[in-house]
């Protein structure tokens, strides 16, 4: 069986009105150990008021091999940005 | 700090891996637009290899560099130093984390990185093969052996990897206190007694020329410079951050009556810039092999903390997994 601690992502929400951030990992042998672990190794100034941990295997991320596919659609929709429409000079509050 | 790379002859031996011409070309024109590489990028084998060598020396320096500060936290002079000297050896501790985190990216695991610096395999830092003396001693190594520190490390906040990169800026933040409390402890031993005084020349005069030694080998002897500048994992020559922390420091010890171990230390207004004696190459590459003063020690105080250690891993994970399996069956 395999001896080593599993590895964890870890983000931190550095204030309320904030989302939580990825900020990197640490190993422990469960999550309850994983967040004790973060707040010494990610929080020792201040930096957060809120701990996530996430098993880093439950993590399902693109592959940026395929970043043209998955991401080029956007750049052909222009209409979706504002500045693609005109709008006479003389019209306000829009 | 600690980023000396202090290359495996074997790894160089290997057979190098012929990568994707296409492939290279695009990756080097990405690192040298300062575009960063993020772990899941494609990216050559012997960048992936240059920086888990570069990035977990690095970390197995902070790991074993809490070790000649710890040695003197039971006796610092106060409950304020006790405190702050508490505070920078976890720090130093978390510094080696997150440069373990970064490495683990790149595809190593912690096990094999910690199995290579126990085996002998994994070289650190030469600094921490050196002895801590006295207290002076740990206001010189805040001073000078962080000074190092943060002059190799700004440049690598921008060194191409993305988490080497960020594992950078966390530590910058963190060490400019480092180098602070040194400074501290030795501006107070200046202005105290002659004892005092003399405690910190004697630091001073101990820990100066292991110090410019941690930037590595001089330029025309530190063959991979070149290839690792070209691909932005370095920023800076060691010739040139070496020179840097000279200029920096020499006014630093002026300041609170020290004197420089070096006779031929001078300004030279043409350059702009000091120049200083030779270093002691040999010393260098002994310490290297392991011959340095401390080396034995540090790493059986490494290998018996991981052994003593061992049940407590298993425990907490034998812990866990009782504890899964009887959420799994509820």
């Amino acid at each position: 069986m395999d001896k080593s601690w599993p590895l964890w992502e870890v983000f931190v929400r550095a204030k309320n009105g904030l989302a939580h951030k990825h900020v990197g990992s640490v190993h422990a042998a469960d999550g309850k150990m994983a967040i004790e672990a973060a707040r010494d190794t990610y929080t020792r100034r201040m930096e957060g008021i809120s701990l996530w941990v996430v098993p880093s295997a439950s993590i399902t991320a693109s592959d940026p091999g395929d970043a043209d596919e998955l991401f080029a659609p956007a750049a052909d929709k222009v209409y979706r940005h504002p500045t693609f429409y005109s709008i006479p000079a003389h019209i306000k509050n829009i | 700090m600690y980023t000396t790379d202090l290359g495996d002859k074997k790894q160089a031996a290997a057979a190098p891996v012929i990568d994707d011409p296409a492939r290279l070309d695009a990756f080097e024109a990405r690192v040298a637009a300062d575009d960063f590489i993020e772990p899941k990028d494609w990216m050559p084998e012997a960048y992936r290899k240059t920086l888990v060598r570069q990035i977990s020396q690095h970390a197995h320096s902070e790991i074993v560099g809490m070790l000649p500060e710890g040695n003197w936290i039971t006796r610092a002079p106060s409950l304020r130093r006790k405190a702050i000297l508490l505070a920078k050896v976890q720090d130093e501790g978390g510094h080696g984390l997150y440069l373990y985190a970064a490495a683990e990216t790149l595809g190593t695991s912690r096990d094999e990185m910690i199995e290579a610096l126990h085996s002998g395999r994994a070289k650190y830092s030469t600094i921490f093969n050196y002895p801590t003396l006295t207290w002076a001693d740990i206001g010189a190594i805040g001073w000078l052996v962080d000074g190092a520190a943060i002059m190799n490390q700004v440049p690598l906040q921008r060194t191409s990897y993305g988490p080497y990169a960020r594992a950078m800026v966390r530590v910058c933040k963190e060490e400019s206190f480092h180098q602070r409390q040194g400074y501290e402890i030795m501006m107070a031993l200046t202005s105290g007694s002659p004892e005092q005084k003399r405690m910190a020349q004697d630091a001073l005069d101990r820990w100066w020329w292991p110090s410019l030694m941690m930037f590595g080998p001089p330029d025309d002897n530190s063959p991979n410079t070149a290839q690792s500048i070209r691909w932005r994992i370095k920023r800076e020559t060691n010739d040139e951050l070496r020179q840097k922390f000279v200029d920096v420091t020499v006014p630093q010890a002026e300041a609170i009556g020290l004197r420089i171990p070096d006779a031929d230390l001078r300004w030279n207004e043409e350059r702009q810039a000091h120049d200083f004696g030779a270093i002691d190459w040999e010393e260098f590459y002994a310490v290297v092999r392991g011959e340095g003063p401390l080396a034995k020690e540090r790493m059986n105080a490494r290998v018996k903390a991981w052994d003593d250690g061992a049940w407590v891993r298993e425990a907490a994970l034998a812990h866990a997994r009782k504890h899964a399996m009887a959420m799994a069956a509820e």
